[in-house]
C-alpha cells in the first residue's frame, strides 16, 4: 500500500482524539491509553478517563498478550470469520478478531497474542492468534 | 415523585400486517396511531403528547405530528433502540404526573422486511465520530456476533447449554401456533432448533428474532381520562430504565441494565419477581431473555438456563407464561424493535383480551421488559409493571 492510500485509509477511521493510536497501528504497535490518576488500562482509547475520569491520559505500548473473553464465528460471511473480546494482560478488554487458527481450536480463556492485520479497506487492525 | 398509579394505558393496538410493501413509513405510524385511539375511544384530536423514537420518519416528532396534524404541547424522541417505546411509557407518565400532557400517543412502525435489511447479520458502518464503531466494526460484529458472545460466556460462566436456549423458542412457538397474525406459526422442538443452520455461534437461526414490517402503537392518560373509557383499566404501578456498555473496558457479559431496570420498577411497584403473573420479555434472541430473566430476578444469576428448561414459560403448563403472541422469535418484530410489541402483550394479558388458549387465568400484574442496541456492547434496558384496577 501506497502512503497516500494508507493516509486515506487513516482519514477514514481515525478522528482527532484517535489519531495517535491508529498512527501507531500503522507501524505494527498497538498502543493502550492509561490514566496517570488512577493507574488504570481503559479500552476504547478516550482522552477522559472513563474509570476516574481524569484527563491525563497516557499511551503505552501493549505487552500483545492476553486470553479470550468470549467469542462468536460470523457463519453466514462468504468466508466466516471469529469476532472474539479478549482480555490483555493490562487488564482491559478489547474486540477483535482471531485469526490464523481453526474455530474449532478456540476457547473461553485460550491464550492469545497479538498480530496486525490490514482490513480489506486498508486499515491496520490489531487482531490475535492462538498463542 | 413517583409515576406510580399517575398514568394509565388507555389503548394499545399492534398492526396486523408483516409485510408491507405498499405502505410507506409515516403511513404505517399514522394506522397504528388511529388503532391505538379507536382502541382507548379517542382522536387524534385528544392527543397532546407524542412520542416516537429513531424509525419514525423525518425529523421523528416534527415529522409525524406535521403528518397526522396533532396539536401537541409535548414531545420526547428518546431513542434507545427497541427499548424506546418502554421509556417513552415511563417518560409519558411523568410527563402527565407533571402536568404537561393528558393524552400521549407513542408509536412504532418501520418495513425492514420490504426494504431486505439483513439486521442480524450485517456490521454497522465505521463513522469514526461515533467513538466506539472504528474499534468494532472493522472486526465485523453483526448482531448476532454480540449477542452469541453473550451466550458463550454465560455457557462457560454457568454450564448453560444450547438445549436451554433452545426452550425459549419452543415455549415462543407454542404460543405462536394460536396467533393468526404470527410470522411463525409451527410449534417447534428443541432438536428444531439445534438442527438449525448456525448464524452466530452458539445461535442458530431459530435462536433468532424474525424481521418484519409494521409496527404498532400505545395511547398512556392521566387516571380520571383512563376512568372515563369504557376499557378495562391497566394502571402503571412502576418503570425503570438503565444504560450499560463495556464499563471502561471491564468488559462483563454476565449480567445487562436489566439489573438496574428491573430493581428500580420493582421498588417503586412496591411487587416482587414472584408476584408477576405476566411477563413479556425482549425476545431478539433466545439469550437475550434468558439473562433478561436473571436480571430482574425471576432467577439466580447463572440458573436461567434450568428455569426456562422443560416448558417453565408455556402458558398453561409453566410457572411463568412469556410472550404468549409468540414474542419477537415467531410472531412480531417490527422496525427490528420489539419494545412495542411487549408492551400491547402485556396490556393484553391484563385486560383478558390475549387468546383463550395463552390467556393467564386473572391475571392482574404483568411485567415488560425492553432491550435496546447490543448486550455485547452497549445497550438500554427498560421495565414497566402495570397492573390491572
Ligand atoms: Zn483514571
Amino acid at each position: 500500500m501506497t502512503m497516500a492510500a494508507r493516509e486515506e485509509a487513516l482519514a477514514r477511521i481515525a478522528n482527532p482524539e484517535t489519531k495517535v493510536f491508529w498512527e501507531a497501528a500503522a507501524r505494527g504497535r498497538l498502543l493502550l491509553p492509561k490514566c496517570t490518576s488512577c493507574g488504570r488500562f481503559h479500552w476504547y482509547p478516550r482522552r477522559v478517563c472513563p474509570h476516574c475520569s481524569s484527563t491525563t491520559i497516557e499511551m503505552h505500548a501493549a505487552k500483545g498478550t492476553g486470553e479470550v473473553y468470549s467469542y462468536s464465528i460470523m457463519r453466514r460471511a462468504k468466508v466466516p470469520y471469529a469476532v472474539a473480546y479478549v482480555r490483555l494482560s493490562e487488564g482491559t478488554t478489547m474486540m477483535t478478531n482471531i485469526v490464523d487458527c481453526d474455530f474449532a481450536d478456540i476457547q473461553v480463556g485460550m491464550p492469545v497474542k497479538l498480530v496486525f492485520r490490514d482490513s480489506p479497506e486498508g486499515y491496520p487492525l490489531p487482531m490475535f492468534t492462538k498463542a | 415523585m413517583s409515576i406510580k398509579g399517575r398514568a394509565y394505558i388507555a389503548g394499545a393496538y399492534e398492526h396486523p400486517t408483516r409485510k408491507a410493501p405498499d405502505s410507506s413509513l409515516a403511513q404505517l405510524h399514522a394506522e397504528v396511531a388511529l388503532g391505538a385511539l379507536a382502541d382507548a375511544g379517542l382522536t387524534m384530536r385528544d392527543v397532546d403528547g407524542y412520542f416516537c423514537a429513531g424509525d419514525a420518519p423525518g425529523m421523528g416528532p416534527m415529522s409525524m405530528v406535521d403528518y397526522l396534524n396533532l396539536k401537541v404541547r409535548h414531545v420526547d424522541a428518546t431513542d434507545t433502540g427497541g427499548t424506546s417505546y418502554l421509556i417513552h411509557v415511563s417518560h409519558a407518565a411523568q410527563a402527565i404526573a407533571a402536568g404537561k400532557c393528558d393524552v400521549a400517543l407513542v408509536t412504532l412502525a418501520g418495513r425492514p422486511r420490504s426494504e431486505g435489511q439483513a439486521t442480524g447479520t450485517a456490521v454497522r458502518p465505521l463513522n469514526p465520530n461515533q467513538p466506539d464503531t472504528a474499534f468494532e466494526s472493522p472486526f465485523g460484529p453483526a448482531l448476532a456476533n454480540m449477542y452469541g458472545m453473550v451466550a458463550r460466556r454465560h455457557m462457560h460462566e454457568f454450564g448453560t447449554t444450547s438445549e436451554q436456549l433452545a426452550w425459549i423458542k419452543v415455549a415462543a412457538s407454542h404460543h405462536a401456533q394460536y396467533n393468526p397474525h404470527a410470522m411463525l406459526k409451527d410449534v417447534v422442538t428443541v432438536e428444531d432448533v439445534l438442527n438449525s443452520p448456525m448464524i452466530a455461534d452458539p445461535l442458530h437461526r431459530l435462536d433468532c428474532c424474525v424481521i418484519s414490517d409494521g409496527g404498532g402503537a400505545v395511547i398512556v392518560v392521566r387516571p380520571e381520562i383512563a376512568r372515563s373509557l369504557k376499557r378495562p383499566l391497566v394502571k402503571l404501578i412502576g418503570a425503570g430504565e438503565s444504560v450499560k456498555g463495556q464499563l471502561g473496558g471491564d468488559v462483563d457479559l454476565t449480567y445487562t441494565g436489566a439489573a438496574r431496570s428491573g430493581a428500580a420498577a420493582f421498588e417503586e411497584a412496591g411487587v416482587k419477581p414472584g408476584d408477576i403473573q405476566y411477563a413479556s420479555i425482549y425476545d431478539s434472541f433466545t439469550i437475550t431473555v434468558l439473562i433478561q430473566l436473571e436480571d430482574l430476578g425471576f432467577c439466580a444469576k447463572g440458573e436461567g438456563g434450568r428455569f426456562v428448561a422443560d416448558g417453565n414459560l408455556i402458558s398453561g403448563v409453566g410457572k411463568l407464561p412469556f410472550n404468549t403472541d409468540g414474542g419477537g422469535l415467531c410472531n412480531n418484530h417490527p422496525a427490528n424493535r420489539g419494545g412495542m410489541t411487549k408492551i400491547i402483550e402485556a396490556v393484553r394479558q391484563l385486560r383478558g383480551e390475549a387468546h383463550p388458549k395463552v390467556q393467564v387465568p386473572g391475571c392482574r400484574l404483568a411485567l415488560a421488559q425492553g432491550t435496546g442496541g447490543s448486550l455485547g456492547t452497549r445497550h438500554a434496558n427498560a421495565t414497566l409493571i402495570m397492573e390491572r384496577e
